[in-house]
Formats: C-alpha cells, structure tokens, sequence
C-alpha cells in the first residue's frame, strides 16, 4: 500500500503535514477539555490503585514489623531468662559445692591458726637462769691470796664454774634448737593456711565472676522487658549470625549426609534392588537409602529432644519424665541399631566393588598387572568404611542442635527479610504512582503547546470580554449578573 | 554426579508412586554371524560381548545368538539372561555367559548360509518378551545374507521400537572390487530394517569405540 494517501499536496509531506495540522488545531482546541479530563481519568486509574497498593504494602510492613518485633523480644526475653535461670542454677551449683564446706573450711582454718600460735609460743625465748654463784665468787676473791688451801678451793671453783658454763650453755643451746625444730614444723602449716586461703578467695572469685554475668543478664533482660530499640537491634543481629552460623553448620551437616549416602547408596541396591527406578535417573535403591539417612536424623532429632537439648516439640517436652526417658533410650537403641546397619552397609558396598572389579578385570582383554592389596593394609579402606558408617549416623543425630537454632533464627531475619521487601514494593508503588501523575502533567502541557495557537487566541478574546461584559452591564444590568454568577458556578 | 543425584533424590523422596520398573532397563540382542570367512571374525564378537556385560545393569537383559543357515530358532541362543536385581547375583549371571560365549568362541564352525533375517525375528521375540524400555539388536556380520532354496525370509517383519545396530561389517573380496556393493547392501538393510519399524539403524565399524554400542 502507498505510504503516501494521506498527503494533501503530493510528494511534499511537510506541507502535508503543515496543512493536516493547521486543519486538525480547531479540533484539537475544541477537545481540550474532554483530553485533559482523559489524561487525568487515565492518570487517576493508574495511579489511584498503585497508591492505594503502596499504602497498603506499607501497612503491612508495619504490621509485619511490629509483629516481628513482639515475635523478637518474647523470644528474646524467655531465651534471656532462660540463661539467667541456668546461670542462678550454677550459682546454687557453686554455693553449694563450695560454700556449703564453708564452715568446714573455717573451722579448718580456725584450727592451723590455734595451732600457729601455740606453737609460737612455745617457741618464745627462754631466758638464761641468773648466775646466783656470782657472788659467792665474788666473795671467794676477796679472801687474801698466798693460802694454799684458798688457792685450791678457787681453782675448784673455778673448774666448778667452767663446768657449769658449759652445762649452761649446752642447755641454751638445745633450747633454741628446740625452737628452731618447732619454728620449721611451722611450715606446712603456713603453707596449709595459704593454700586453703587461696582455695576460699578462689571460691569466692568464681562467685563474683558468675554475679557479674548475671548482672549482665539482667540487664539486658530488663531492656528486653522495656522493648528498647538497641535490645531489638542487639536481638536481630544475634538472630543473623545465628542463623549463618546454623546455614554453614547445616551446609557440612549435609556433606556429611552426602557421604554418607554415597556409602548406602549401592549396598541398598543389593536389598531393594538396582533394577527398580522411580524416575528417569533416580534408583528405588537412592531413595531407600537417602530415607534411611532421614530416619537417622529423625531419631538423632529425637534423642536431642528427649534429652532437652533441643525444645522443636513442645509435647515431647511435656511428657512425664518417666515416658521421656523410655522415648530417649528407644531413641538411642534405634540410633544405634541404625549405625549397625550402615557399618554392614559399608562392608557390603566393599565386597560389591571388589566383586564388579574382580568381574571387569576378567572381562577386560588386557590382563591386569596389578592386584588388590592383600593383608591388612588392604582392609584399612573396609574397615575405615564401616567406622565411618557406624559414626555418621550419630554425627548426624546433632543435626537438631543447628536446626533449632536455624528455624528459630530464620523466623526472625526471614521476618525482617519480608517486611523490608514489602517496604521497598511500597516505596516502588508510591514512586510509579507519582511517576504516572507527573507523566499525566506532562502530557497536558505537552497538548496545550501543540494547540498553543488557538489558546493565545482564546486568551486575547478573553482579555477583551471584560469590556463588552462592563458595557452590557450597564445597558442589561440583571441578565449581566446573572451570567456572571452562572459562569462562576 | 553424585551431588546431582542426590538432589534429585532428595526431592523425589517426597514424592509419592512409583515409575514402570521395566521401562527404563534395556535389553539386548547379539546376533554373531558364524558364515563362511566371517566365522575367523568371532573372538572379535567375545570382546564386544565383555563390554556389554561390563555395561549392562541390574535388570537388563542380554542374549547372545548366532546366524546359521537358519537362525530363526532357540537353539541358537548361547547364552541369555534377564541379570538379577541384586547386582551379587547379577555380576555371578554375568560371569556365566562369559564362560559361554568364551566357549562358543573357541568351538564355533562355519556355516553354509547365513540367515540374518530369521536371526532379527528371533532378536525381535526375545527382546519384546523382556518388556525393557530400550531394545537393540546388534548384528556381528558382515550383512551378506544367503539363504538356502527352501528357506523363506521374503516377508514383512517386525522390529518396531528397536535399535539395529550393525557390528564389525567387514568388507567382502567383491566389495573391494566395486565399493559400490557394499554400500548398496548397507543401504538396502537400513530401508529393510527401518521399514520393519526400527527406531534406529546404525553401523559401528570402530571397535575402539564400543560406547556408541548402547547411546542412540
């Protein structure tokens, strides 16, 4: 079809188009109205149910965050007093290990000191008995000298004396002996009284240290209480590093769910049967084998309930503690009895290779120059297997523990995750709304510059009707007013 | 592989029912032409036979005949077996057509005719009888056909949704002379064999190659 039908003045298609515009400008003038009336239905209709969804969105993340925020703190707060309930457990744990030997210890202590000081008395110097012969001999020296028999009794006494100075002093010297002997047995004693000063001030350390803890506790407990913003933050950026932590822990927890059914994998196939397919690629034998590592985990999941270490199930919790103990042991023996099974698993996934490698090797044209290992270095591999086997089940059994703490985590950063999302849809909602009223704006102002003609017309035509309005007035004043108050309603 | 594998079994265990068990086991056909010169050729059909069994899983099936001047018998089956779903089991089934075709091999005589026509019937019976999900026929010959006067083979036969797979299609003293006979006879198997209904004709000289064996 020719391009050209629409020309007016053929082969000028400015001119055309000059003339096609000037001829559609009236009408264009006359339907400014109804257009902008149109554009600004059209901008409305957009626009009205995109500000109506972003105040919605908006609501609902201030729903979702209040909401996880409650969610938050409550779970804050009973984890917190949970910690604080512990900590005051080991305290009393610490008091009455420690502190209930208190008067034992006292009285110990009571003991080594009464005994300290008797022995230091005891060990007080004692002083030498006065020399009551010193004046005898005193008076002996006053006789004259030149008698034999005077000069006998002196030399006598004078024997007599060195004699008794040495007895003295003999016995001065075994007494302070005495006291040296009392003074080194002192020494455990001193050392004992250390030791059990130590062991008290030790005591009493451990109780300071948990004290402080619990102040700490406390203190973000009653910040929790008080829903403070920092407590909120502080909670949220635990629940995050949580939550990594629990996904990386997880992430190993499945590599060793992977080894673990790469060791069943083929055995199981020798039970349920290698033949047997669920989908194209999927062996019946896979899937026995991967419910089988499910089944452990349940059971480990179990145990660790049973055992309170992880609280998922509230009834396993609030069963009676005769009946949770039955659960924990059936738990354990089916646990192990699981293991068992994969540890002959493994040994059996041993013996297929051997035999499909013993089989290839006889099917193979090229004889094979090398053999399997012989002896017990040839074993090491099987009975690595079948430890790993026997271990994995249990390894996997501690699976809850970071499970717990993922679902509990990603409650919380899922939860803030989704109100932020729904705030940025909000935000995106309420800018296209906006976007869609300005374009709506633009659109008009863009049509009155295409009819920017005929308006300036309007305006000068309007500019004048004031006069003639003023003049009618005053010729037909009733019919002016009336006009005029109909044009302004 | 193996994470792939347990992926998709980690999905697949939520999912309730079970799939055919038959359809996705495959089951094979050897046929080995023991014809005139062709008959020096056989201790190459025992290493192809190795592969297979090398191959084959846990619930495959695999038959091993030979083309005589009338194969269109049971009796010219060596060794069959649908291989149990214990792969034990299996691999002791295994050991037992080796020893067989191994047999076979170092007693097998030349044949006046060579009736690969009846053989494919017999190929097309068995196979259809296992039920597995992928058939195929390979036929160890050089894929000159001679038959006796009073044998009849002129007739439509039936090898709809199976893999004929030509092995080993040595070159005769005439195809020397004029090469256009032989690929005349290739080409004149192949439209028999594809209007018989065959998913697939294909022709597998390299025996370095023995992987294409089993992958349409």
């Amino acid at each position: 079809m020719d391009g050209s039908y629409w020309m007016i003045v053929p082969g000028n298609a400015a001119l055309s188009a000059l003339i096609l515009f000037a001829i559609a400008m009236p009408f264009l003038w006359a339907a400014r109205r109804p257009v902008h009336e149109f554009v600004h239905a059209l901008a409305h209709l957009v626009g009205g149910p995109l500000r109506l969804g972003s105040r919605w969105l908006a609501l609902s993340a201030r729903e979702l965050r209040f909401r996880n925020r409650q969610v938050l703190l409550a779970h804050g707060e009973e984890e917190t007093a949970q910690q604080i309930g512990r900590e005051f457990e080991r305290v009393a744990a610490l008091v009455r290990r420690d502190l209930e030997g208190y008067p034992a210890l006292q009285r110990r202590l009571l003991d080594e000191i009464t005994r300290v000081e008797e022995d230091y008395k005891k060990c007080g110097e004692v002083p030498p008995p006065p020399p009551e012969w010193v004046e005898a001999v005193e008076a002996v020296a006053k006789v004259r000298n030149g008698n034999e028999v005077v000069q006998r009794v002196l030399d006598e006494i004078n024997r007599s004396i060195r004699e008794i100075h040495d007895k003295t002093l003999g016995e001065y010297r075994a007494a302070y002996e005495s006291r040296h002997r009392i003074l080194n047995g002192f020494m455990p004693f001193w050392r004992s009284l250390e030791k059990t000063l130590a062991q008290a001030d030790r005591r009493i350390t451990s109780l300071n240290d948990r004290a402080a803890r619990i102040d700490a506790q406390m203190h973000r407990f009653e910040e929790i209480v008080s829903h403070s913003e920092k407590a909120e933050h502080a909670l949220t950026v635990s629940a995050a590093t949580q939550l990594a932590v629990a996904t990386l822990v997880l992430a190993i927890a499945a590599g060793g769910a992977l080894v673990n059914f790469k060791l069943i994998a083929l055995p199981m196939s020798e039970m349920v049967g290698a033949g047997d397919y669920l989908s194209a690629t999927l062996r019946t034998s896979e899937v026995a084998a991967l419910v089988i590592i499910f089944v452990e985990a349940t059971m480990g999941l179990f145990l660790m309930e049973t055992l309170r270490i992880t609280h998922l199930f509230p009834t396993i919790q609030n069963l009676a503690e005769p009946m949770r103990k039955r659960l924990m042991w059936a738990a354990l023996a089916l646990l192990a009895m699981l293991a068992g099974i994969e540890a002959a698993l493994a040994l059996m996934r041993d013996m297929l290779i051997a035999d499909k490698a013993a089989l290839l090797q006889s099917l193979a044209t090229a004889p094979h120059l090398t053999g399997p290992a012989d002896g017990w270095l040839g074993r090491i591999p099987t009975a690595g297997q079948m430890l790993l086997g026997f271990i994995l089940p249990f390894a996997l059994a501690f699976v809850a523990v970071p499970l717990e703490s993922f679902v509990a985590s990603a409650r919380t950063v899922g939860g803030a995750a989704l109100a932020m999302l729904l705030r940025g849809l909000s935000f995106g909602l309420r800018l296209a709304g906006s976007l869609v009223r300005s374009l709506a704006r633009v659109l008009i102002t863009l049509y009155d510059i295409v009819i920017v003609l005929p308006l300036m017309l309007e305006r000068m035509l309007r500019a004048a009707r004031p006069a003639r309005v003023s003049e009618a007035r005053v010729k037909y004043p009733h019919e002016a007013d009336e006009l005029a108050v109909r044009r302004h309603s | 592989m193996n994470r792939r594998r347990f992926v998709i079994a980690l999905g697949a265990a939520w999912l309730p029912g079970c799939a055919d068990p038959k359809a996705h086991t495959q089951a094979v056909y050897m046929l080995v032409d023991t014809s005139g010169t062709y008959a020096q050729e056989v201790d190459k059909a025992q290493a192809i036979v190795n592969y297979l069994l090398g191959t084959l899983q846990p619930g495959d099936s695999l038959a091993v005949a030979r083309v005589r001047s009338r194969s269109f018998s049971e009796k010219d089956v060596i060794a069959k077996a649908t291989f149990d779903n214990r792969p034990s089991q299996a691999n002791a089934q295994k050991r037992v057509i080796q020893n067989r075709v191994e047999a076979f091999t170092r007693s097998a005589r030349s044949s006046a005719y060579t009736d690969i026509t009846g053989g494919l019937i017999q190929g097309a019976l068995f196979l259809n009888e296992t039920g597995a999900g992928k058939k195929t026929i390979l036929i160890f010959s050089d894929m000159q056909e001679e038959l006796d006067r009073a044998t009849v083979r002129d007739f439509p036969i039936d090898l709809k949704n199976i893999r004929v797979v030509a092995v080993n299609v040595v070159k005769l003293k005439t195809d020397n002379i004029d090469p256009r006979r032989y690929l005349g006879r290739l080409e004149e198997w192949q439209k028999r064999v594809e209007g018989a209904g065959a998913s697939e004709w294909r022709v597998i000289n390299d025996l370095e190659n023995l992987d294409r064996l089993l992958k349409s």
